[in-house]
């Protein structure tokens, strides 16, 4: 039977896919896609998020099932009915969130997955020799807690080696490294490649998807809307093609007289205490933002960003109110809502169950962070909520931002990750705060929202606040960012003027190569 | 073949609506096939316990005496409940209530007046709120699960009350019986309609309650506040909202009502305290709060019903001599309609077999491995 299946298809291809389609309610998130990925090449899906990337991929992982549409691998149709199945297949994933236990050694989490009863030490053994064979430096007894983003991805890549895979999927995998750990990876990816594996890499990246795959597949709306080979395209016909028009680029106006300007965010001395066994404690961290800039920080994910954002926005106090000040103000001791009532506004990374209640509404997401700040526009006396003045403010944002949505004010959670972002950034700028700091302003965004998003930013800097973007996006901080620090195990080093920046110096720093405190020391002093 | 619950896309407003009544309808099926289990003809059955309890005028009084500590607790316990805290303990903050409200006609019966009734009502309801207080504070200051803490301060509350009316406030001319002095007329709560039936005020304050604690969470940015808090708590504390304070408020507004609702049980219905003063209306509530889907306005059609089963209960034993435990029955079977009703609203069921989803001359789960290890 199998034999005049694969008759019918090229025996070329490791993995073909017909028609996939997948419909979640009137959604249709993969319109009839169709994919051919050879054997021993590197083949690059691209898409903006909500383009349907994820729901293929995790139709070809065996964690969605597709409502219509055939896979073929090595030329046989099968069925991938849930990620055991594609395991056994050949198939490897390495997701874009790990799942890692952080009290475990990097061995047990293998042995975790692997579950086929092997001791330990055998599997900390192959383990040891796949990452030195492969140029993935990781001691396996280390523990997952100690260890950096970089590292624990290369324990993902290993994990995924071990069972000897065909086809390994990599979900967008250098978002969370150093431009030199990418570098590091590309060349382990190259040396896959030269041993015939097949790899999908998933990326909006486009300069890096150009450097290392062979062939692209780009989807947009849940449709593929063409196949090519990036290294004969431009950066800029790729994103044409992803996005489907021009993108406009940000506009960054020169910033003047701001070393004249006053600071209106200083962070003097802060040091914070790890609130958990696996927190970044921060030491001594010191910033001014003025009136005109925008500050980038930098950092891979996990050297205390969130710590660091927590106790800027007052969601956790200091001891030392002087350590955070607002518009020249001790501001340490007050809380989100005392910081906010100064002029100062904030967008946290997680944008559901964060920066906006999944299961409500848009415009009672806008009373979530402005109840205090618009407290006579929207609250009436005896403490009614003023239902129409909160409803026309949130047309209004909506507007501001082009808020695309199915409803006039829908859940936070019927948003796309783009729309809800924008409704969250348009949200404070509405206020025209005088202090805003914005952790991964448009992590998981398409390229038009992003650019809409970084160039309202800029504009707000340049009418005259002070933002604070904190990312681990390099190309946006080079584009948003008058100065850019580096934020490195809960330290934060002396800004670099944009002049000055490159990546890679600001990638040195990531990766931890000078925290350069004692020049920044003087500078605040 | 197996079962999955697909999340819908969309709620329907419509069936969000009628889910209970759906559930009551399922009900009232379920009850049939018990009744003619049980050699009964389920529509006789029916209509002795749905029908003939409320039949009179007299027998809605009825009704509502039973109703009102139900929806006051209720009303209360659904502000907890959506911010996520857990007041189990309703029944002992009634019967500190109870206590509290009683001073004044059990140690001053000679201070009479219209001034009585009210202050009765306030101490009443600070008594609730200061024995609701107490796991507010463990929660807050110790972090212990509020579950436990409310629970077990239940039965101290029960003995506590126990212990008064054995002791300190035995009536003395009571020859023995362990209860207080018949309250005075000025502390007794006046029935609505006397000539028609006994319903006290205590109907009203239910009413009210459930009117004013809706209008708080759907207009008010208290309401906001407890809704955030409960359903993302990260969000809530980024909006700047105290979950310390959130928890206090909650504790203090439940134990405030259900106290109101001891005091007007034992001042209304009663007349004096006794041993026990409540058939466990506290922990019924949390049903009617759920029968209500946390919604005040639901609660007093949910409270009426559980209401009709107590009377309901007691009739089918009268007549047909069938257990009183039946109401316990209907209540429970009514809230399985309704969860499941409401879980369905949610989710669509389907059934997933591999027969069914297979194309032609594909390979399925069983034989996708096999393949590769023929290889």
């Amino acid at each position: 039977m199998g034999g005049t299946v694969s008759a019918n298809h090229d025996g070329a291809n490791l993995l073909e896919v017909r028609g996939l389609t997948k419909i979640f309610g009137t959604l249709t998130a993969c319109n009839h896609i169709d994919l051919n990925i050879a054997r021993g090449e590197i083949h690059a899906l691209l898409g903006e998020n909500g383009a349907g990337k994820s729901t293929l991929v995790k139709m070809l992982f065996g964690s969605l099932e597709p409502n219509a549409g055939e896979i073929f691998w090595d030329g046989m149709p099968v069925k991938i009915t849930s990620p055991g199945v594609a395991k056994k297949l050949g198939i490897g994933m390495v997701f874009q969130h790990f799942s890692l236990f952080e009290a475990l050694t990097a061995a047990e989490n293998i042995a975790l997955s692997l579950n086929d009863g092997s001791p330990i030490s055998t599997i900390a053994a192959k383990a040891r020799a796949l990452s030195f064979s492969y140029g993935l430096p990781l001691d396996p007894e280390s523990l997952v807690g100690d260890l950096s983003v970089g590292e624990r991805q290369r324990i993902e890549i290993i994990r995924c080696l071990l069972q000897t895979p065909q086809l390994i999927i990599l979900d967008e995998p250098t978002s969370v490294l150093t431009p030199q750990e990418a570098d590091k990876l590309f060349e382990t990816l190259e040396r896959l490649r030269s041993e015939g594996k097949s790899i999908l890499y998933i990326s909006h990246r486009l300069e890096e998807v150009k450097r290392i795959c062979d062939h692209a597949t780009v989807l947009r709306h849940g449709k593929v809307v063409g196949h090519c080979n990036p290294r004969q395209e431009t950066a800029a016909s790729l994103a044409r093609m992803m996005v489907g028009s021009e993108v406009k680029a940000v506009v960054r106006a020169p910033a003047e007289g701001i070393d004249t300007a006053p600071a209106l965010l200083e962070i003097r001395g802060l040091t914070r205490k790890p609130a958990t066994p696996f927190a970044i404690p921060l030491k001594n961290i010191n910033l001014a933002v003025r009136a005109g800039e925008v500050i980038g920080i930098a950092g891979v994910a996990g050297n205390g960003q969130g710590e660091f954002f927590e106790s800027v926005s007052g969601e956790v106090l200091q001891q030392d109110a002087g350590s955070v000040r607002i518009r020249g103000k001790d501001a340490g001791g007050l809380s989100i809502t005392g910081r906010r009532l100064m002029g100062a506004a904030f967008v946290p990374e997680e944008r559901l169950g964060h920066g906006a209640a999944p299961r409500m509404k848009l415009s009672e997401n806008l009373l979530l962070s402005r109840h205090a700040t618009d407290g006579k526009a929207f609250v009436g006396s005896g403490g009614m909520v003023k239902n129409g003045a909160v409803y026309s403010a949130a047309q209004r944002i909506i507007t501001a931002m082009d808020v695309r949505k199915s409803a006039p004010d829908p859940e936070a959670a019927a948003l796309s990750g783009g729309n809800l972002q924008k409704f969250i950034v348009g949200r404070e700028l509405d206020r025209k705060p005088s202090v805003m700091v914005v952790n991964q302003p448009t992590w998981g965004v398409d390229a038009g929202a992003a650019a809409h998003i970084r160039q309202a930013l800029i504009e707000l800097a340049r009418s005259g606040s002070a933002v604070l973007v904190i990312s681990q996006d390099l190309d946006e901080l080079f584009e948003l960012s008058d100065a850019i620090a580096v934020m490195h195990n809960g330290e934060l080093s002396t800004p670099l003027p944009i002049a000055e920046a490159t990546f890679e110096k600001v990638g040195l720093l990531m990766g931890g190569a000078e925290p350069g405190h004692a020049e920044h020391s003087l500078e605040v002093a | 073949m197996r079962i999955e619950l697909i999340k819908r896309p969309q709620r329907s407003a419509l069936f969000s609506v009628l889910s209970p009544f759906i559930a009551f309808v399922l009900t009232m099926i379920a009850g049939a096939v018990l009744f003619a289990l049980l050699g009964v003809n389920p529509f006789s059955a029916f209509e002795i316990y749905f029908v003939e309890p409320v039949s009179q005028v007299w027998q809605l009084h009825e009704l509502a005496i039973k109703a009102a500590p139900l929806i006051l607790i209720a009303v209360g316990l659904s502000v907890c409940y959506r911010a996520n805290i857990w007041n189990i303990g309703a029944e002992g903050q009634f019967i500190f209530g109870a206590i509290f409200g009683s001073i004044i006609p059990v140690l001053f019966p000679g201070f009479e007046g219209p001034l009585v009734l009210p202050l009765m009502l306030l101490l009443a309801m600070f008594g609730g709120a200061l024995y609701a207080s107490i796991p507010a504070l463990l929660k807050t200051r110790f972090s212990t699960n509020e579950i436990l803490t409310s629970l077990m301060l239940v039965y101290v509350a029960q003995l506590f009350l126990d212990w008064m009316v054995r002791g300190p406030w035995r009536d003395p001319q009571s020859h023995g019986f362990p209860q207080t002095i018949q309250f005075g007329d000025s502390a007794v709560l006046p029935e609505l309609m006397p000539d028609a039936g006994r319903a006290n005020w205590g109907f009203v304050f239910a009413l009210v309650a459930a009117v004013l604690v809706w209008l708080m969470m759907s207009r008010m940015l208290k309401g906001f506040e407890v809704r955030v808090l409960g359903s993302s708590p990260r969000a809530g504390r980024f909006a700047g909202f105290g979950f310390s304070r959130m928890v206090f408020f909650a504790f203090l507004l439940s134990g405030a009502l259900a106290g109101l609702a001891g005091i007007s049980e034992v001042s209304g219905a009663i007349g004096q305290l006794q041993p026990v003063i409540s058939p466990g209306y506290g922990f019924t509530a949390i049903i009617v709060a759920f029968l209500g889907r946390l919604n005040p306005l639901g609660i007093v059609a949910a409270g009426l019903v559980l209401a009709l089963t107590y009377l309901g209960g007691e009739a089918v034993q009268s007549a047909l001599g069938i257990s009183d435990k039946v109401a316990r029955v209907f209540q429970g079977m009514l809230l399985f309609f309704v969860l499941g009703c409401d879980t369905l609203i949610h989710y669509r069921i389907r059934l997933v077999g591999l027969a069914l989803t297979k194309p032609n001359g594909a390979a399925d789960l069983e034989a996708a491995p096999k393949l590769e290890e023929a290889r």
